[in-house]
Formats: structure tokens, C-alpha cells, sequence
């Protein structure tokens, strides 16, 4: 399998997506420099985490005018299967390929923590190696992870299975005491339609070695290596 | 508003006396200043002598006693005295760390001024070569119900956050406490620490005169311009005025400019290079050129500038962040601006060094300034200030401090006081786990980070007990160093090097001089006794408001490493059933400590005196033991005594233990055994006490089986019991609680 990390000014976890990517390939992905519209063909376009041109207009915006990406939505269009995390997932919907926006957390304040989430679907090409109903330990680290959809869409992301992971207590119910952020009916995690894009809040390439504490995040990258070689 | 500001005055204003008071130079100072230029100053020559000659940046008032501070060791690559402190940690690579106040900026502007202090430290440890890996800080408060707190808090946790998480280096510890002694003056202590290969380590010294001098990174403006000054005073009423000297932090910026330098460096384009911190391209090329023995001219309408008309005194004065200067090798230059114009940087060469030993300012080709370097940098004033040593307080006899009723209640209260609760509050604003190496979070005696693609690991810490250094700076001063090195020490790794953060009253009164000249002591016997050297510091004094004085807080930020990262430990109880045991001595301490202010809120008695040898052969014994894999868990006893630590280990664990004290206790007082803050202690656990007592006795420590783990509550032999959940629900209800009532 070969994938592409897109790297902005003021990305900062390109590397710990590299890293976690490597584990689970075998092999280093390419890393694609913001400016260059023309990679080579992917398997797999991951958008890390991070502040991307400083996250100074809305989180992703300026991002999502940047020739790599404009090149990320094309080849989307095709089929090619994309991974966005948190300023990733920011970048997603401000290109419109994920519904929804991400607001300002409801406390208003960063947060950085351990948070759990319940697998919705294990229909999809990045949560294949997970159980629906499964509650994944997986951290968080946003001040702009509160989803927002219109009734109207998120009616339809429920009806066409796009909500892909939503925050949850350690065993897995879904509760007001677990949702880090406001985010609308705890999401924190949609696809496309057609499942071939993913973009959530939590990082999982942070969780993805025993020696950090847990590894309920390799699962999603080895899923995506099995799926995609 | 068009034109020119007049705000600040340009060069062409004639200095008067009551200018020169302005710029905080004495008259004896400001005489010096004529006899090495031979002439009057013109305005922009005062302003560089002005922030040049300030505590800020001269140390004028502590060199005399930094200088006595041990500094070497085989381990350390780069003492004090460049933009940070180097050791070695093995397989090629260095530790690069340093820690910096910026309290004044940030009771003016907590958001900002915190953010900057970040940004600033982080620079220190780029500027050398190293990629920053972690942050950690040390913030002191006034009283939280003081009517300021709360927004400092807010603020400045805030700007941290807000600066830290956007450059994508970890917060991964710190502390946080509350004193009325800080309600007009904070502190916050920001530390970096980074890695870069041992033989690559670039400095400041400039070589090679007709070597262009480049500036980078973001435009010059009109903030901060004074801060150093600023820095070098005391506050008064109009401290809210100084405001507008606070400078603007943009963290994009640095991410960029870390990318930038990093990529750069890993060529041979750099000859020299230094960050503009305080007193901006005043001090950044005046210590490249004076460290390397040359010359500098400087062609200041070169310079980058953000507003349109800056005079030369506001671009040689200014302290806008986020800008770097460098020396580069001839025939370099091109190669280095394609470097920071893909990062979308300003580059410009806007000078050259030179051999006349001067500094040379121009602008439109008009020499607009020029100072001679060695004889400015020489004559920089340094004073053996008058001190008086701080008055010996009277023994505290433990059986004269009331028993509690309920020693239960008492650790409840305690767990709940606002300098023992927990900080989550603060450390899940700070993204601690970004760059994926963060292996020890925040909550833990030290924090451990990964050096990235080894097997190693850094152990870090930040610690100062400001109460006993004000009862005894000596004692204090020592207990700060002996504490980094217990909180090193107590996750397994060995401790290498210290940097320290020396925040202080005005210097200029015997008393507070007295208790920077006690710390250093303590911290000088510590330092050697531990093998502990400092290799890196920042001294802030002046930390007053109308007269009242912060207490002497030396903060030290320390440095350990673990050969073997998976070799370590936690503070957490890991299984059920296993063995409490305690290490060092207990005489039941309890004169300066938490339990009297808290629990008697008296701030009397002298604090726990340091044995030097017993905290060298207690840690050496506790490393030994995690190392051969001996002990589940290990905690350091400090702030509340043993009673807070087990109840820190039950809570880390989720698991609670049954708790007796041993025979050898019986002739003390039963809350001077829990709360005594004896120094040299440590609580570890084993699946059997018999081999760690054997081992203890063997190795000359004491050591006492004080009880065993198990159950979800933390019992007392006798005297009650807590749920492990009710401790948890106290020790972590106090901060939120507290933020939320402000609103």
C-alpha cells in the first residue's frame, strides 16, 4: 500500500501519523508539501492533526484553498480513500467533502485528554478491524471539535450510516458526561457517503503503541493497510 | 494616525538627565556610558546601553553569586552562558534545556505575556540546534480570593495552551500554587527542553568579518520595546500602564521558524546564531559579535519592519517575537533564503560583521549610532550588593502542633487545599501528548518523554517549596535542587543536570539580597552533593509591588535520564495485596510545612532540614531497586507527607491500601508521621516487603513496612477510612470548582 500525509505550515502531527503509519505498513508513506498540487498516485491520503497556516481564519479554512488539497478533493472524487484527524477532519468539511462544521469546544477551552469512543459502524474501510458497539480509548486535543449538521443532515448521516464514532463512557454508552466538546449527539467521527472518506476528532495514531499507554488506535491503520494493499 | 510616532522619541532627541532616569541608568551608570564613548550618548545609544546594562540582561546584581554555582560534570557539553545548557545523554545525541521567567509581562497580560514566555524559551533551545521536545512551567499565584486570580489563572494557562499546543511541542509537567505574597507579582517559569545531535550544537560567538549578519522570521514592530526595563523594576500602582511593553506572540510564526532553522542547520550555512529575546537586536547582535571577538555594522532600513517610519531606536529596541539573527558562511545566503522563503519567512541581510571591534549602526547610509562592544560589554556594572542573612526561626516541636480530630478529615482537607489539588484543570489545556513520545503525563513525580527512535528517555521535572526558602533560603535553596532530583530519581531515571529560575524581591535591599545569597548556598551544597550541575538559568528580581516582596523562589527545572525507557515506574498502586513501603526517615517535620498552613494556617517553624548524604544514598538505593525491577510503583514524599502521597498512589491506582505506622514510630506524634515533611523519602511497592527491607538494611537506608494495598479505600489502622473515590472526587474537585465560581 502507498499513502500520502499531507504536510501544511503549522501541521504538528505529521510525524506521529508517519510514525504509526510505518508501524502498520512496513514501509514510510510519502510526505506531500502543501504547495505541491501533482503527487504521485495513493492508496491512502491521511490530513494530520495540527494548526494548519496557524489555524487563524476558521480551523481548516486556509487549508482547504491550498493546492494539495484541492488535488486531495479531486482524487477523492474518484474513490481514493482519505483520512483526516482533527485539523484534518476541520479541513474536511471546510472542503465540503464531510457535512457539518467543527465549532469552538462548548466550555471554550482547549482540551487534551484520554476520551472513549463507541464504533457506530465497522462498515467501512477505516473501522473494519473494530467491532460495532466497540468502545475505542483514544485521545483527544482540539479547541474546535464541537460538530455541528443541520437537523436536515444529520437526519441523513443517521439514515445512510455516516456517523462513524461517537463519544461514550468506558463501557461504551453514549452519555452527556462523555462528550469532551458539545459535539451534536456526541460525534466525533463522520464519513462520506460513500465511506471512502473519514474525518474525526480523537487521534489515533496517538494511541497505536503500548509504550503510550494503549493501542486501540492501530487497529484503524492496520485495517487500512489490509483493506488498501 | 499618519506619519511618525512620537511615542517613543527618535535619535535626534538631546538626552537630558531625566531621560537617562527613564532608561534606569544610574548616574554613575550613565557616566560610564559617556567615559567609554568619550562623548554624550545620542537617544538610541542610551536605549541600547540602557537595555543592555539592565538586570534583565546584565545580571548585574547576581553574577557575583551565580558565578559560585557548580556548572561541570562529564556529562555536561555546555554550561551557562549561552541560549541554553547542554548535556549528554548517549548514542550521539544532547539534551538542550532552560528554563525563563516572565512573570512581570504576565500579571500585566496574562494571555500574552505567558504565550511569549513560551515562545521565548522555545527559541533558547532551537537557536542551539535542538528540536524542542517538551515544555514544562512552574506558575505561582496570589490568594484565590484575591480579586485578580482567577483571570491570571484563566489567562495565563490560556496562553501557554494557546502558544504550546499550535507549535506542536508538549506541556508534559509543571506546578501551580497560591500565596497572598504573589498577588501583585506572579511568576511564571516556562521551561524547554530539546534534542539534537551532540555534535551539532550551534552557539552565538559570530566569526569571520565581511560574514553577512541575516535576519529572520517575523517583522519588526513597535511591541515590547522596553520589556527588559521593564523586567528591571519594581512594580507600583501604574504597573497597568506598562501594558503596551508586553509584546504579541504568533506561534505559527515559530512553528515555521523552528522548521526553517532546523532545516537550515542540518547544512553548513550557519556560522552563528542567535534568537532576538529581550532587548531584541540590541542584545542579539551585540552578544554574537562581543562572544566572537569581532565587529558589527548594521544597515537598520534592512530590517524588516511592520509599520511604516520606525526610527532606529524602535527597531534596535523593539521586542517583537519570533525573530532570529544569523551569521552565515560567504556564498550561503542564497541557499538559506530559499530555505525560509519556503516557509514563507522574511530573510534579509542587513549587515556584515566587520573588524573594528564597534558596533555601526546606519541608516540610509548616515551612521545613526556606534559603540565600542568589548568595553560596553566589559564594563557591564556587576555589584557585590549588601545582604543581611535571613533570621534562624525557632525549632517547631511536632507535640506542640494540635492533633486533628480526625486524621481523615485532615488529609481530605488537605487534598482539597489549593496548592495539593489536583491540576488537570490546567494540564488538559495543554496538549501533553502531541509528538507522540510523551510516555509519563502530567500527574506523575516527573514526566518522561521518549528520545525519539531509541530506547531512551528523558525524566523531567520542575520544582521550588517557596514556603521553606522563605523560612530558610540555605535549607530552601538545597530542598528545591533535592527535590528534582527525588522526582527524577522516583520514576527510575538518573539525574544529569538542572537549570535554574531564580525569581526574587529587589536586590537593592539587604534582606531579599540575603535570601538570593541563602538559596545559592543550599543550591551549591545540593548541586554538589546530588552531582546535579547547572548548566542553564535566568535570574529575575525586582518581583515587588509597592514594597512587598514575592518569597525566594529558586524554581529548578531538572533533567534525568532512563538508559531503558520501558525501566521505569509510576506512583500508581498496581495490584492488590502487595506491600507499602516506606524509605528514609521520618521525624515527623512538621515546622514550615503544608499540614501547619493548612490545617493551623501558621506559617512558622523552620522547614525540614536536608541531609545531603541521606538524599544521595535513599535515591541511589530507590533507583537500584526500580532498575532491577524490585519495586510496582514509586512516589516521592513532599508537600502534605506521607498520608498525601499514599493518597496520591491509591488515586493514581484506583486501588486502596491499609495503612499502620511501624513500631519505630511510636514516639511520633501519629499526624506528624502522616503529614511530617521529612525530606529523603519515598513510598515504593513490592510484592513482598521481606526482599526490599533486606536490600534497605544491606544499603545502610531506612526503610519500614508501613502497611499493604488492596480494596477500594485508603484505611488508617484504627482511626478510619476514606473511598478512594471520595479522595479522588475532593483532590480534583478544588481547581474546577474554583474557575467555575468566577464564571
Amino acid at each position: 500500500m502507498k499513502a500520502a500525509v499531507i504536510v501544511f505550515p503549522g501541521s504538528n502531527c505529521d510525524r506521529d501519523v508517519q510514525v504509526a503509519l510505518r508501524q502498520s505498513m512496513g514501509g514510510d508513506p510519502i510526505m506531500v508539501w502543501h504547495k505541491e498540487g501533482g503527487f504521485q498516485d495513493v492508496d491512502l491520503i491521511v490530513l494530520p492533526g495540527g494548526f494548519s497556516y496557524g489555524d487563524y481564519l476558521r480551523c481548516g479554512a486556509m487549508a482547504a484553498h491550498s493546492p494539495a488539497l484541492k488535488e486531495v478533493v479531486r482524487r477523492a472524487a474518484k474513490g481514493v480513500p482519505v483520512l483526516g484527524i482533527c485539523n484534518g477532519f476541520q479541513m474536511l468539511t471546510e472542503t465540503g467533502l464531510l457535512p457539518g462544521a467543527l465549532l469552538r469546544n462548548g466550555n471554550l477551552k482547549f482540551v487534551c485528554k484520554d476520551v472513549h469512543v463507541k464504533v457506530e459502524t465497522s462498515q467501512s474501510l477505516f473501522t473494519a478491524r473494530y467491532e460495532t458497539g466497540q468502545a475505542l480509548r483514544i485521545p483527544v486535543a482540539h479547541h474546535d471539535g464541537n460538530y455541528y449538521a443541520d437537523a436536515g443532515t444529520l437526519e441523513r448521516l443517521e439514515e445512510r450510516g455516516q456517523i462513524a464514532f461517537r463519544y461514550c463512557a468506558p463501557d461504551g454508552t453514549v452519555t452527556a458526561e462523555a462528550n469532551p466538546n458539545g459535539s451534536l449527539d456526541n460525534i466525533a467521527g463522520v464519513t462520506n457517503e460513500a465511506k471512502t472518506v473519514l474525518g474525526l476528532m480523537p487521534h489515533p495514531e496517538r494511541l497505536a503503541d503500548p509504550d503510550l499507554g494503549g493501542t486501540d488506535g492501530r487497529a484503524m491503520f492496520d485495517g487500512l493497510v489490509e483493506a488498501l494493499s | 494616525m499618519s506619519g511618525v510616532a512620537k511615542a517613543v522619541p527618535d535619535a535626534a532627541t538631546p538626552v537630558t538627565p531625566v531621560l537617562v532616569a527613564q532608561h534606569g541608568l544610574s548616574e554613575a551608570e550613565y557616566d560610564r556610558v559617556v567615559t567609554i564613548l568619550g562623548r554624550e550618548p545620542n537617544l538610541l545609544e542610551l536605549g541600547i546601553f540602557s537595555v543592555m546594562w539592565s538586570e534583565h540582561c546584565s545580571y548585574k546584581s547576581s553574577k557575583v553569586w551565580l558565578k559560585t554555582l557548580p556548572t561541570e560534570g562529564p556529562q555536561v557539553i555546555q554550561g551557562p552562558g549561552e541560549n541554553a545548557g547542554v548535556i549528554d545523554i548517549g548514542e550521539g545525541l544532547a539534551a538542550i534545556f532552560k528554563m525563563e521567567s516572565h512573570n512581570h509581562p504576565s500579571y500585566i497580560e496574562p494571555y500574552q505575556g505567558a504565550a511569549t514566555g513560551v515562545g521565548g524559551i522555545l527559541r533558547d533551545v532551537f537557536t542551539m540546534g535542538a528540536r524542542p521536545v517538551a515544555n514544562l512551567n512552574a506558575l505561582r499565584f496570589g490568594a484565590p480570593d484575591h480579586p485578580k486570580t482567577r483571570h491570571l489563572v484563566a489567562g495565563v494557562v490560556a496562553g501557554i495552551g494557546g502558544y504550546g499546543n499550535c507549535v506542536g511541542i508538549p506541556t508534559v509537567g509543571g506546578e501551580v500554587e497560591f500565596h497572598p505574597a504573589y498577588n501583585g507579582n506572579i511568576l511564571v517559569n516556562a521551561m524547554t527542553v530539546g534534542l539534537a545531535p551532540a555534535d551539532r550544537i550551534f552557539t552565538s560567538a559570530a566569526a569571520g568579518p565581511g560574514n553577512p549578519v541575516v535576519y529572520v522570521g517575523s517583522k519588526t514592530g513597535r511591541d515590547g520595546i522596553h520589556g527588559a526595563t521593564m523586567a528591571s523594576a519594581e512594580f507600583g500602582e501604574d504597573s497597568e500602564a506598562k501594558r503596551p511593553t508586553v509584546q504579541v506572540g504568533d506561534p505559527f510564526t515559530e512553528k515555521l521558524l523552528i522548521e526553517a532553522c532546523l532545516e537550515l542547520m542540518a547544512t553548513d550555512a550557519i556560522v552563528a546564531i542567535q534568537d532576538m529575546g529581550a532587548a531584541g537586536l540590541t542584545s542579539s547582535s551585540f552578544e554574537m559579535a562581543s562572544k566572537g571577538g569581532v565587529g558589527v555594522e548594521l544597515e537598520l532600513e534592512r530590517v524588516p519592519c511592520r509599520e511604516d517610519a520606525m526610527t532606529p531606536y524602535e527597531m534596535m529596541l523593539s521586542e517583537s517575537q519570533e525573530r532570529m539573527l544569523m551569521v552565515l558562511r560567504p556564498g550561503s545566503a542564497e541557499q538559506a533564503r530559499a530555505v525560509f522563503e519556503k516557509w514563507d519567512l522574511d530573510f534579509a541581510v542587513i549587515g556584515r560583521l566587520t573588524e573594528t571591534g564597534r558596533m555601526v549602526l546606519k541608516l540610509d547610509g548616515a551612521v545613526v549610532g556606534d559603540l565600542p562592544i568589548d568595553p560596553l560589554a566589559e564594563a557591564s556594572p556587576e555589584y557585590e550588593r549588601p545582604w543581611e542573612p535571613t533570621p534562624e526561626r525557632p525549632p517547631l516541636d511536632p507535640a506542640s502542633v494540635p492533633a486533628p480530630d480526625d486524621p481523615c478529615q485532615a488529609l481530605l482537607t488537605l487534598l482539597a487545599a489549593p496548592d495539593l489539588s489536583a491540576k488537570r484543570w490546567v494540564w488538559e489545556q495543554y496538549d501533553h501528548m502531541v509528538m507522540a513520545d510523551t510516555i509519563g503525563r502530567p500527574g506523575g513525580d516527573a514526566a518522561i518523554v521518549r528520545v525519539h527512535g531509541t530506547e531512551r528517555a528523558l525524566a523531567l521535572t520542575v520544582d521550588c517549596t517557596p514556603r521553606y526558602c522563605l523560612a530558610d533560603p540555605k535549607q530552601g535553596g538545597a530542598q528545591a535542587v533535592a527535590e528534582a532530583w527525588r522526582n527524577i530519581t522516583a520514576v527510575g531515571a538518573r539525574p544529569l543536570a538542572i537549570t535554574d529560575c531564580m525569581n526574587f524581591g529587589n536586590p537593592e535591599r539587604p534582606r531579599i539580597m540575603g535570601q538570593f545569597a541563602g538559596c545559592i548556598e543550599g543550591m551549591r551544597a545540593a548541586c554538589t552533593a546530588l552531582d546535579f550541575p547547572v548548566v542553564s538559568g535566568n535570574v529575575s528580581l525586582y518581583n515587588e509591588t509597592n514594597g512587598q516582596a514575592i518569597p525566594p523562589t529558586p524554581t529548578i527545572g531538572g533533567v534525568g535520564l532512563l538508559e531503558d525507557a520501558k525501566a521505569r515506574v509510576d506512583l500508581a498502586f498496581k495490584a492488590p495485596e502487595e506491600a507499602v513501603v516506606l524509605i528514609g526517615e521520618t521525624k515527623g517535620h512538621l515546622g514550615a510545612s503544608a499540614y501547619l498552613a493548612t490545617i493551623e494556617g501558621r506559617e512558622e517553624g523552620p522547614p525540614p532540614p536536608v541531609d545531603l548524604k541521606a538524599e544521595r544514598r535513599n535515591g541511589d538505593f530507590v533507583r537500584g531497586l526500580i532498575r532491577d525491577g524490585a519495586v510496582t510503583a514509586c512516589h516521592d514524599l513532599s508537600d502534605g507527607g506521607l498520608f498525601v502521597a499514599l493518597a496520591e498512589m491509591a488515586m493514581a491506582g484506583s486501588l486502596g491500601a491499609r495503612i499502620a505506622p511501624p513500631e519505630a514510630a511510636a514516639n511520633t506524634p501519629l499526624h506528624a508521621w502522616l503529614f511530617g515533611e521529612d525530606q529523603a523519602r519515598y513510598i515504593v511497592t513490592a510484592a513482598e516487603a521481606a526482599p526490599v527491607l533486606e536490600a534497605a538494611r544491606s544499603a545502610g537506608v531506612p526503610a519500614a513496612a508501613i502497611g499493604t494495598t488492596g480494596g477500594n479505600a485508603l484505611t488508617l489502622a484504627g482511626r478510619g477510612t476514606i473511598s478512594v473515590v471520595e479522595l479522588t472526587r475532593v483532590h480534583e474537585g478544588w481547581l474546577p470548582a474554583y474557575m467555575k465560581a468566577g464564571g
